[in-house]
């Protein structure tokens, strides 16, 4: 008698158990959900909000309507922005840094983040973690004693460096590298040894084992580091305000703000427009390059 | 085709020794198994002849040349990893043709060679498939595919089979086996696995703690270990060994193993070990040569009653299990033999196969 009151507790304890996991499974999918769509509309709202603005002429801006709705759709801010002579000297300028950039870090990054990740020699891995270190020392502690160095620069050898764009060409990497690296680091000691290694016996020297079997195996760590240098180099708003002055030296985010704010009055249309268009480059980039972005590419290399 | 030859090598991790001077001369085509325990330094020693390490000390001589100073590809050699490092972005053929087209060799010659080494290896069909798609077993062949079409001087293999189940293991080692005896080319071959370290080698080699122990045919280290842990390491189940003390008895020789067992030194040995009577040693068995008492005695045997501790019927034989003097002693007996646990039963031991063992150098006299 009393065992089988036993096993029926037993057993319906057994079934309880069963239905809470699946409503916890539930429960959690539920939360999970509810914070997705809650992170979606904290950050899509912005952009959302710059292309309703980017429509509307400046007058339906300053009548204060409802903000969320556009009463005579325009493309007057696009045209003007895009017949502006000075906005295409931006993003040509903003586009050229990038793409320098991005090609530096990746040569320097790459070698290095090899050479850290993959031979041991002494000092190596004070090496590894001094370049994440470097990356942590803000911006806006190193423009002053940059502008020092300029100034010294300058005074000694002639060479004028400050309000010239391509001079962030040279900034940037100070930026873009050691992260770069550190996170190829990371990737690349992933990646088996043996994989290089029977590059080298199967008669490859280093640069060829680099190139052949190397890096095409570590492309989605490259990649990330791409997007995060090209990330850097497009939208890095103190170093360009503080270095670059004149109107035809200036990259995008701080040509956008420094041109269409004139004093007190904001062209709140254009502003949004060109905010607008400078984002596109990098979520084009981005869309190419997920497609490369394959995770788990080592796949098949070991036993698995 | 080639031979290999180390001499005094010595490698060091910073100051840790992982290999302590070992002297190894490896005939053309000959086929060496480096075998021992985990951590015995047999990858560093392949890794050193590959020229993935630099030796500290000593030198490496692949066919007459001296390759300390060679980079690895320009040893001319290849190697089949425990992991099989596989390209995985290239697909089989892509793999196994790489070396061949980074020295440019004419494209019909590698069809011609990947095709040949496919069909040795039974991985025609697969020549398209990227690893990934590949079994473990597959992607063994195909590191082994990679290897054979370069051709090389020396084949080095780092444990190709551990990460396969058992009876693929068994088929890879014949098929390993059969290429050697088509391909002949000299093989360096590391494993822990015994069993493969006998069925395959020319020679093997017993390593243990960064320096060899015994290198020999395979019928040598079974037959005459040159150390304990020689004798311990190869035959399965391990040699039992046994604290005995070694006493005169009028007509001959007596190991005594405890009060109430003793066991005759056969004729042919007494020679051998009359200078240790009266010393402590360690006597050395194998549990194959303590079989079931038959009404035959061949000379040289011994017989006596043990009570049994353990039996593990095995199929084909039951391994049985007595204690002497706290230490358990393993007989391989037939299966219809084999008494119950708990009772006593006749044994026989062959001691024409025993050993004894100085317990000071662990060297087998
Ligand atoms: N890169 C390294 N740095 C420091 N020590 C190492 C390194 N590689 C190997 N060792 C040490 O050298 C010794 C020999 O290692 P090795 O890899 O040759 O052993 P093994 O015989 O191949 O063992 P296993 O059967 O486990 O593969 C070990 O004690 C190991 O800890
Ligand atoms: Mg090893």
């Amino acid at each position: 008698m009393t065992m089988t009151t036993a096993a029926a507790a037993a057993g319906q304890i057994g079934r309880a158990r069963y239905g809470s996991i699946s409503r916890g499974r539930r429960r959690a999918l539920f939360w999970s959900y509810f914070f997705l769509i809650l992170f979606v509309i904290f950050f899509l709202t912005p952009p959302v909000y710059m292309f309703i603005t980017s429509l509307k002429s400046s007058a339906e801006i300053s009548a204060a309507t409802n903000p969320w709705w556009v009463y005579h759709p325009t493309l007057s801010n696009y045209i003007d922005l895009l017949t502006q002579n000075q906005f295409l000297i931006f993003f040509r300028n903003s586009a050229i840094v990038s793409i320098c950039v991005v090609s530096i870090t990746m040569v320097v990054s790459i070698f290095a983040a090899f050479a850290l990740a993959r031979m041991r020699f002494w000092g190596s891995a004070t090496l590894a973690t001094g370049v994440f270190l470097t990356y942590l020392i803000p911006e806006s502690l190193l423009f002053i004693p940059l502008f020092k160095t300029f100034a010294y620069i300058h005074d000694k050898t002639g060479i004028e460096l400050i309000n010239h764009w391509w001079v962030l060409i040279i900034l940037y990497p100070t930026l873009t590298v050691p992260f770069a690296t550190w996170l190829m680091i990371g990737y690349f000691s992933s990646i088996p040894k043996e994989l290089d290694e029977a590059a080298l016996i199967d008669g490859a020297g280093y640069i060829q084992m680099l190139t052949r079997i190397f890096i095409p195996v570590a492309i989605p760590g490259i990649i990330a580091a791409m997007i995060f240098s090209f990330t850097v180099s497009w939208a890095n708003f103190l170093y360009p305000l503080a270095f670059t002055t004149s109107a035809d030296q200036l990259v995008l985010p701080v040509g956008i703000v420094t041109t269409l704010i004139r004093g007190d009055v904001y062209a709140w249309g254009q502003i949004m427009t060109g905010a607008l268009l400078g984002a596109a480059p990098p979520l084009i980039i981005y869309a190419f390059l997920m497609d490369y972005y394959i995770s788990g590419l080592t796949a098949g290399a070991t036993k698995g | 085709m080639a031979q290999v030859a180390l001499r005094n090598i010595v490698k060091m991790f910073d100051r840790t020794p992982a290999v302590q001077g070992i002297d190894l001369d490896i005939s053309d085509r000959e086929f060496i198994v480096l075998v021992g325990p985990s951590g015995c330094g047999k990858s560093t020693t392949l890794r050193m002849i590959a020229g993935l390490e630099e030796a500290t000390s000593g030198e490496i001589y692949i066919g007459d040349q001296l390759v300390n100073d060679v980079p690895p590809k320009d040893r001319d050699i290849a190697m089949v990893f425990q992991n099989y490092a596989l390209y995985p972005h290239m697909t089989v053929f892509e793999n196994m043709s790489f070396g061949l087209r980074l020295k440019k060799f004419p494209k019909p010659e590698i069809r011609e060679r990947v095709q040949a080494a496919a069909r040795i290896l039974d991985i025609t069909n697969l020549l398209d498939r990227r690893p990934k798609q590949l079994s473990g077993g597959q992607r063994q062949r195909v590191a082994m595919g990679r290897a054979i079409v370069r051709n090389p001087k020396v084949f080095l293999f780092d444990e190709p089979l551990s990460n396969l189940d058992a009876k693929l293991r068994v088929q890879m080692r014949t098929e390993i086996k059969k290429i050697h005896q088509t391909v002949t080319t000299t093989t360096v071959y590391v494993t822990h696995d015994q069993v493969e370290a006998m069925t395959l080698a020319d020679r093997v080699v017993i390593m243990n703690g960064g320096r060899i122990d015994q290198i020999g045919s395979p019928h040598e280290v079974y037959h005459k270990p040159r150390t304990q842990f020689v004798a311990g390491f190869i035959g399965s189940p391990t040699m039992n060994f046994l604290p005995c003390r070694l006493v005169e008895n009028g007509a001959g020789l007596t190991v005594r193993l405890s009060d109430w067992l003793a066991l005759p030194v056969p004729p042919s040995r007494e020679a051998r070990y009359r200078p240790r009577v009266g010393q402590e040693m360690i006597f050395g068995l194998r549990p194959e040569h303590i079989r079931e008492g038959r009404g035959d005695m061949p000379p040289g045997s011994a017989a006596f009653d043990a009570r049994l501790d353990v039996v593990e019927p095995m199929g084909m034989e039951t391994m049985v299990y007595f204690i002497v003097d706290g230490v358990e002693v393993c007989g391989r007996v037939d299966p219809a033999a084999a008494g119950n646990v708990g009772e006593s039963m006749r044994l026989v031991a062959d001691l024409n196969q025993m050993h004894l063992i100085d317990p000071r150098t662990e060297v087998v006299i």
